[in-house]
């Protein structure tokens, strides 16, 4: 783990990544503390700028706090984003290492299903289930989920396609170990390093699905997201920057982090790339 | 206009330093030669000696991260190729130098057809009309020998064999015309038939256009058939350069004489001490067959009506070239391929049709060793977890699996301290050590090794042959030897059988094989063997 660390703070993008991340995640855990009042009550004038009094970053057009918004919606962003990818990944690791490992019809009929998903444009469908389901937590994280998954079962598949052929993996079948070891222990750990930076991309897309739905109105009507701070500033835009600025930097920022954070993973997790250790 | 210079190489304390922090600094240390027209000068050494490197630095091609060029000049004619700027390099590789490589299929871009890619080097280099570009490629085709040469242009990389391609690329190597040719191991991947024509092509066409020719190898077989002059490299530096009729004959330096001793020689004597032992086969296949069907309906047959005895503690060569089926008759015995007809028993217990659960035990006691070193460890695994896991997944107790791992990895010659560590950080050489000790910890009788030795250097070939056969001794393996090579199995193999087109087409005690060969084939495979024509 130590290691693993050391390895990972090589990559400079990687470190700085790491360190608006543990930002944002802190902001998102001590919204509470820091804001104790609803982000949705109304605490002061309208339209006050940043740095004004109690307004670090101004007020909307109600008198609500946009930094409490900003904080609360840290919240919920990340989760959104870290559990959609995190569904998403399992449909789409599970699936796409079936088709790939087994291969035959199993593998046309799978593909099949996932070229279903594909041809639809997926925000759209996003919001047709989100529309459907009504709005909240569970229905976004769902939605995001259904919609993500395709890409990563082909990249999996791909991998694993490739990977199957390899001598290892035959040598592990000649000495007589179970399909199920074959693909966790020995084809996996293989495919993993672009489904990990793919993964980490993911939970940026999903972030911005998730502005993007609540941009529309259709986030969760309990929960003060990003998304839906853009969204209600849209119409006052020219009168009140702050409105639309700060969230927006805060989905670049945030994303940006997820990036980096994924690349620099990527880099520590690949032994090819590690440092040759002494006497070889 | 002068003539021009019979000298087209001249390289003086050439060095290439290896950036970074490495116990070694230099790659190339100081290194000189000249190369004359009509010449080949063959420079030997093993992976690792710098001598690629040398090749690179010639023609400006240095990898930009890692090393870089750090003295000494080379004239390419009268031209100094380390003083030139890139735009001038980039117009003198090709025109006055070609290079052909090792891996023909990787050197090739594989979505175009060849007769394209012949097509770019003539419309970046000349202003020749297309017409003109096409009666070229024609004539350069014919020149490689490639059957039906106004065709062969529209064949893609994958379509043609090693052999094929590896003319491909000597067809644009020599498109322009170059006085000098350089070929980096350009038979090394290649069978020992394909072989011996290439290197008959690359003299001829020297002959015929009075080129000198600049040959990297680690096969001083090779070296004996093809040099005129000798360069020995160890370590970045020269340990001995001369004429190679001379250097061959006597070589002074004692890396020389290892290189030299290395060289498998073909073992056609009958051995002293007939086996005493009663033979009891261990494994028989019977009348086996196999067709693969290709794409739009082709049919190849791998296998056609194969039998084929191993004895209990006996080692069978199978030699053959590329597509002669011999690996997969391999596969088969493994059970990583299904025959489409025929038998195969293993002590007694009939294999074919059975899943792997039915079969139990028996089938781990039949392990392979591939022939790739790369590509047989999985990257992901610390050397310790790749030979224990099998042992593990069979239901032997973790702390007796690795107990088993460190034992093994010492008895293929490796610390068990490298059980901590990552393949990446084995050489080729030792990779294989570590893939043979994965299959010993199945505790097998029967190994399949897959040309388990062909794509190491000489001196690293004969070191694992060495292994193969302390390790047959010690646990008392039969062995199924896969080779192209009938040198190497002819050290190491009891009986030999040869195999052409999925069929055996001679089969016996090996020192018979090699000593008197009743199959033309099988002595065409002899014939083939490189050191051994007259020169």
């Amino acid at each position: 783990m130590k290691r693993f660390f050391a390895l990972f703070v090589r990559s400079k993008g990687g470190v700085i990544g790491l360190v608006i991340l543990l930002v944002v995640i802190s902001l998102a855990a001590g919204a509470r503390w820091l804001f104790p009042i609803s982000p949705w009550e109304i605490t002061g004038a309208p339209f006050e700028p940043p740095l004004s009094d109690n307004f670090p970053l101004g007020s909307d057009m109600l008198g609500r706090n946009i930094a409490a918004g900003i904080a609360y919606g840290a919240y919920v962003s990340l989760l959104i984003g870290l559990v959609s990818t995190a569904v998403a990944l399992a449909i789409g690791i599970t699936l796409g290492a079936i088709a790939g490992y087994v291969g035959g019809w199993v593998d046309q009929v799978l593909m099949g299903f996932v070229e279903f998903f594909q041809t639809i444009p997926s925000f759209v469908l996003a919001i047709v289930l989100v529309a459907i389901f009504n709005p909240s937590m569970v229905t976004i994280v769902g939605a995001i989920a259904v919609v993500s998954w395709p890409p990563i079962a082909r990249l999996v598949r791909a991998e694993f396609m490739s990977v199957r052929s390899r001598e290892y993996v035959q040598a592990a079948w000649l000495s007589g170990r179970s399909h199920a070891a074959i693909i966790v222990k020995e084809i996996l750990p293989n495919t993993m390093s672009p489904v990990i930076v793919a993964g980490s991309m993911m939970v940026a897309t999903a972030i911005l699905l998730e502005s993007a739905l609540s941009f529309l109105g259709l986030g969760d009507p309990n929960l003060m997201s990003w998304g839906y701070i853009i969204g209600a500033s849209r119409t006052v835009m020219r009168q009140a920057w702050w409105m639309s600025v700060f969230p927006g930097l805060a989905i670049v920022l945030t994303v940006l982090a997820i990036n980096l954070v994924g690349e620099a993973l990527n880099d520590a997790l690949n032994p090819h790339l590690r440092p040759v250790e002494e006497g070889s | 206009m002068t003539a021009p210079s019979s000298r087209v190489a001249r390289v003086r304390d050439l060095s290439v330093e290896i950036t970074g922090q490495t116990p070694r600094r230099l790659a190339v240390d100081c290194v000189s030669f000249d190369v004359e027209a009509g010449e080949t000068v063959c420079v030997v050494g093993e992976s690792g000696s710098g001598k690629s490197m040398i090749a690179h630095a010639m023609i400006g091609l240095l990898p930009s991260h890692g090393v870089q060029h750090c003295g000494g000049q080379v004239f390419l004619g009268e031209t100094e190729v380390t003083a030139l700027p890139e735009e001038a390099l980039r117009r003198l590789r090709g025109s006055a130098v070609g290079m052909i490589f090792q891996e023909p299929m990787t050197a090739l871009n594989p979505v175009m057809t060849v007769g394209q890619q012949l097509d770019e080097v003539f419309r970046a280099h000349t202003s020749l009309s297309a017409a003109q570009r096409r009666a070229k490629a024609t004539e350069l085709f014919a020149d490689v020998q490639i059957q039906d040469p106004a065709r062969a242009g529209s064949a893609y990389p994958f379509q043609l064999s090693g052999g094929q391609r590896q003319r491909v690329m000597i067809a644009m190597a020599l498109a322009l015309e170059p006085r000098l040719l350089i070929a980096d191991e350009p038979t090394t991947a290649l069978d020992v038939t394909t072989q011996a024509q290439i290197l008959a092509l690359i003299r001829q066409l020297q002959r015929r256009r009075g080129i000198g020719v600049l040959f990297i190898t680690h096969d001083f077989g090779v070296v004996a058939d093809i040099a005129d002059k000798v360069l020995v490299m160890q370590r970045g530096r020269c340990v001995e350069a001369g004429s190679a009729a001379s250097l061959l004959d006597s070589p002074s330096h004692p890396y020389t004489q290892k290189l030299i001793a290395a060289v498998p020689v073909l073992r056609s004597s009958a051995p002293d001490q007939p086996p005493t032992a009663q033979p009891s086969p261990l494994l028989q296949v019977n009348r086996l067959s196999k067709r693969f069907q290709g794409r739009g309906g082709r049919v190849t047959t791998a296998l056609d009506d194969v039998s084929l005895r191993i004895d209990a503690g006996e080692t069978v060569g199978l030699v053959g070239e590329s597509g002669s089926g011999k690996s997969t008759l391999g596969k088969m015995i493994v059970g990583l391929l299904q025959p489409d007809s025929g038998a195969i028993s293993y002590d007694g217990l009939s294999m074919v049709g059975l899943s792997r659960k039915q079969l139990g035990a028996a089938r781990q006691q039949i392990q392979m060793v591939f022939q790739d070193p790369y590509a047989s460890l999985n990257p992901r695994h610390r050397v310790g977890d790749i030979i224990a896991a099998g042992p593990m997944g069979v239901g032997v107790e973790r702390a007796a699996a690795y107990a088993r791992a460190e034992t093994l990895v010492q008895t293929v010659g490796l610390p068990a301290s490298c059980l901590g560590r990552f393949p990446h950080q084995f050489s080729g050489g030792q990779r294989q050590r570590l893939s043979i000790a994965r299959a010993l910890a199945m505790q097998p009788r029967l190994l399949v090794a897959d040309e388990a030795v062909s794509a190491l250097d000489v001196s690293v070939q004969a070191q694992v042959l060495t292994l193969l056969r302390q390790i047959r001794q010690e646990f008392g393996l039969s062995m199924l030897f896969i080779t192209h090579d009938l040198r190497v199995a002819s050290t190491l193999c009891d009986r030999i059988v040869v195999m052409r087109s999925g069929r055996i087409v001679e089969q016996g005690p090996a020192w018979s094989i090699c000593g008197s060969p009743q199959e033309a084939y099988t002595r065409e495979l002899i014939a083939a063997i490189p050191g051994r024509a007259p020169r």
